[in-house]
């Protein structure tokens, strides 16, 4: 029997049309844009002017605070401007637009292919070097990497996941990057487990990656504490919590984090992007984007410079087809979709999906029929119905009550409801209400 | 790519389940106890059927459009499954007149007057077979015996149920005497199963309506834990019963294929709208049903409390629903 987490879950169709496509670098493009605020926390401060010439590799924004994040150029050329651009949630943020010159690149930063196993820095020298360089989750939350390897005080780490389980249908980055590059990955995680201070490492991957499985199984061998795990195929397999539950069944308290139970999760693509930084020197400047689609001609995982609009992804990939109606930054399940081509591949962008119309369109809504479809497949254990009953009835407080902050908008729900109910539209409602008055209760 | 796009909160993929699948699913799921009891009563069966599926669709339509002025819903299949789950629980010779009454009944007062689909607090076939039950008694408990299509209509051979034999014979004698005694002539263990004694359409073939269980299950229309609790609960109650006097009671097996237990348990307490949705919720209600069932078989009036064990729990759901919250992830922390 695989693994899985017990509580709820879905299975939507696959769709990982690109898994056997390898990655492919994209060429560069003529300008790129890219925002200052790429990551959870606060945005970074842009230090670079208009007219400046810039490498690639070197910071354009510095982060501020703790949480927060650098950010470095990804393509050499000139500033043309720092100005607001609309980023991939449709607001304008303020961004760095360069005007691609060449691709020069900073001296330090080792671009061969010689993979480095040999681990000469400490754990602490570790975690600022994935500070400077950026690192970021790539999963698609983007919380700043060093923040989560620094344990607070207090609490205790014995166990470090590596989360390759990529349960979103379509998407397919993740599992290239295993395939692709087994030993940097490896290589990557046993970087973490030394800043983390632990000796044992779970990989976890759903078994429709049983190429990567076996890849990852056949060299792990040679890294000391780390074990892959097959895990059986179930969205959202892939959250956080749902993983820690499946591979090591400790349970995440509600309002906690994962630290609490002794573990950090952090993302193949993490892992990999921590091996450059630390190993390579080189800055998060470009990710693998799964551009995919069952109108596409063809779907390819491109290795994408940071701020290169998607248009030019598409573009790429043999241009939007005839039949799109929606094209979706990430996954179907969790991913946003897109009002406009023109901006950025981000650190979070893990996939541009292409939904023809026929794929995009919502059914009309009935009446609940109350057959607690959406109790059973809550990950969380809540009850959609009622959340989505009480925001509708502004029941905030009872909503509180009845869990409504420990949803995580995994659209499991929404996904099941055989009525088309709008349960997670009506959810993220009410958490933004409920949020709006945890914050005023606390101010008091 | 001056193309509009469309935007839209996730999730962007949805299941390919409707409402209108279950329901047609629950119709097929029906369909093996229909056909069972067109082998039995023939014509009859038919036409009990045919005017209560009709009559629940017509009413339905009439509601909608002309009292409540909104959209017919009738494609939905939620009439046809009260009407066929009405037409089961009602005996082979009743007057279309009185089917026709009850099917008003089901439909207007049973689930249009609180809102229609999703809204109703009572299994609407229920209702609709309760009130032809207290208001016409004599018909309602009437039982035309199996004659297949050869049997006339009007002038069928009628005979008690086991379970009123049952009940008059309480503490009198046992099942084992009951059975042997010719002139009761109730039917024998194999007669339950397939359905060859009189009872109302739906209930008597209980192979039929284990098939619709299994096909229920295996679509995932249902999920166990109703009909499971309340047939085990009927079988542990009716079971200390039975071994503590064995010459005043019958047994579990007896128990759980007469009447209309596996119909109710199978199909009307698996309701939908007017069962629990937590899965704890769901075995207090089935566990509930079961327990009333038997009060009122074995100590009540009435030979038979299915229904109104099913429709007195309906009434509990919504404090059930209340009370009995699934368990949430991360409530208690535990260290594997």
């Amino acid at each position: 029997m695989l693994k899985t987490f017990p509580k709820g879950g879905v299975h939507p169709p696959e769709n990982k049309i690109s898994s056997g496509v390898p990655i492919e670098a994209m060429p560069l493009p003529e300008q790129v844009i890219i925002p200052v605020n790429q990551h959870l926390g606060a945005p970074a401060e842009a230090v670079v002017e208009k007219g400046e010439t810039v490498k690639a590799g070197q910071i354009i924004a510095r982060s501020k605070g703790f949480v927060s994040a650098n950010i470095h150029s990804s393509v050499s050329g000139k500033v043309l401007k720092v100005d607001k651009m609309p980023d991939a949630s449709g607001y304008k943020q303020t961004s760095v637009v360069i005007n691609v010159e060449g691709d020069e690149w900073l001296e330090t930063v080792d671009r061969s292919k010689e993979l480095k196993k040999n681990i000469s820095l400490s754990g602490e020298e570790i975690i600022k070097k994935c500070a400077e360089n950026g690192i970021v989750g790539m999963g698609g939350a983007t919380f700043p990497s060093h923040v989560k390897l620094s344990i607070p005080q207090g609490k205790k780490c014995d166990v470090l996941i590596i989360n390759g389980v990529e349960c979103e249908p379509y998407l397919t980055s993740d599992h290239r990057l295993m395939i692709e590059k087994p030993e940097e990955l490896l290589t990557g995680t046993s970087l973490l487990m030394k800043a983390l201070g632990v000796n044992r490492a779970f990989i976890g991957i759903e078994n429709n990656k049983k190429d990567a499985i076996d890849k990852l199984k056949g060299l792990a061998s040679s890294y000391d504490g780390i074990s892959i795990h097959a895990l059986k195929v179930k969205y959202p397999q892939g959250a956080e919590k749902q993983l820690i539950k499946a591979l090591i069944n400790r349970e995440v308290p509600s309002g906690g984090l994962p630290v609490d139970v002794g573990t950090v999760v952090h993302n193949a693509g993490t892992a990999f992007a921590v091996y450059e930084a630390v190993q390579k020197n080189k800055p998060l400047v470009e990710r693998v984007v799964t551009v995919s689609g069952k109108g596409l001609d063809k779907t390819l995982n491109l290795l994408a410079r940071i701020g290169t609009p998607v248009s030019k992804l598409i573009e790429y990939a043999g241009g939007l087809p005839e039949s799109t109606a929606k094209v979706v930054n990430g996954g179907p399940m969790m991913g946003k979709a897109l009002g406009s081509l023109e901006v950025p591949v981000t650190k979070g962008t893990s996939g541009i999906i292409i939904f023809r119309d026929e794929e995009s369109r919502r059914k009309e809504k009935g009446p609940c029929i109350r057959c607690a479809r959406c109790i059973s497949v809550c990950p969380m254990g809540l009850e959609p119905y009622l959340l989505m009953t009480l925001t509708e009835k502004e029941l905030y407080e009872r909503a509180e009550k009845d869990r409504i902050m420990d949803c995580m908008e995994c659209g499991s729900c929404s996904f099941t409801c055989p009525a088309n109910r709008p349960l997670l539209d009506y959810i993220r409602l009410g958490k933004a209400y409920v949020g709006k008055i945890i914050r005023e209760r606390k101010q008091k | 790519m001056n193309k509009l796009l469309t935007v839209s909160p996730s999730p962007h993929e949805y299941s390919r389940e409707s409402t209108r699948k279950l329901m047609y699913g629950v119709v097929i799921a029906l369909a093996p106890a229909l056909l069972a009891t067109i082998w039995f009563f023939g014509w009859a069966a038919l036409i009990v059927t045919s005017v209560s599926v009709v009559s629940c669709i017509i009413f339905e339509y009439l509601i909608q459009k002309f009292i409540l002025r909104i959209k017919p819903t009738i494609t939905d299949g939620s009439a046809i499954v009260t009407g066929l789950l009405l037409a089961f629980c009602l005996p082979s010779n009743l007057p279309p007149g009185l089917v026709i009454l009850g099917a008003l009944v089901a439909i207007g007062i049973g689930k249009m007057t609180f809102g229609g689909l999703g809204n109703n607090p009572f299994n609407p076939a229920l209702v609709g077979r309760v009130f032809l039950f207290l208001s016409f008694p004599a018909q309602m408990t009437t039982w035309p015996l199996p004659g297949g299509f050869n049997a006339s209509f009007t002038d069928a051979l009628t005979g008690a149920t086991p379970l009123s034999i049952l009940n008059e014979n309480y503490d009198k004698a046992g099942i084992d005497v009951l059975m042997s005694d010719p002139e009761l002539s109730m039917p024998g263990y194999q007669e339950l199963f397939w359905g060859n004694m009189g009872g109302s359409l739906g209930e008597i073939a209980a192979f039929a309506l284990i098939i619709g269980l299994g096909y229920m299950l295996i679509r995932k229309i249902i999920t166990w834990h109703i009909p499971v609790s309340i047939l085990l609960t009927v079988t542990v109650f009716t079971g200390i019963l039975w071994l503590a006097r064995p010459e005043a009671n019958a047994d579990p097996l007896y128990h759980l294929m007469t009447g209309g237990l596996l119909l109710g348990a199978i199909f009307m307490a698996t309701d939908y709208v007017t069962s629990p949705m937590s899965k704890k919720g769901m075995i207090i209600y089935g566990t509930g049903i079961g327990v009333i069932t038997v009060l009122i078989r074995r100590f009540g009036a009435y030979p038979e409390g299915v229904q109104f064990a099913i429709l007195i729990m309906n009434a509990f759901t919504p404090l059930i629903n209340i009370y009995m919250k699934p368990k949430r992830f991360g409530e208690e922390v535990k260290n594997g």
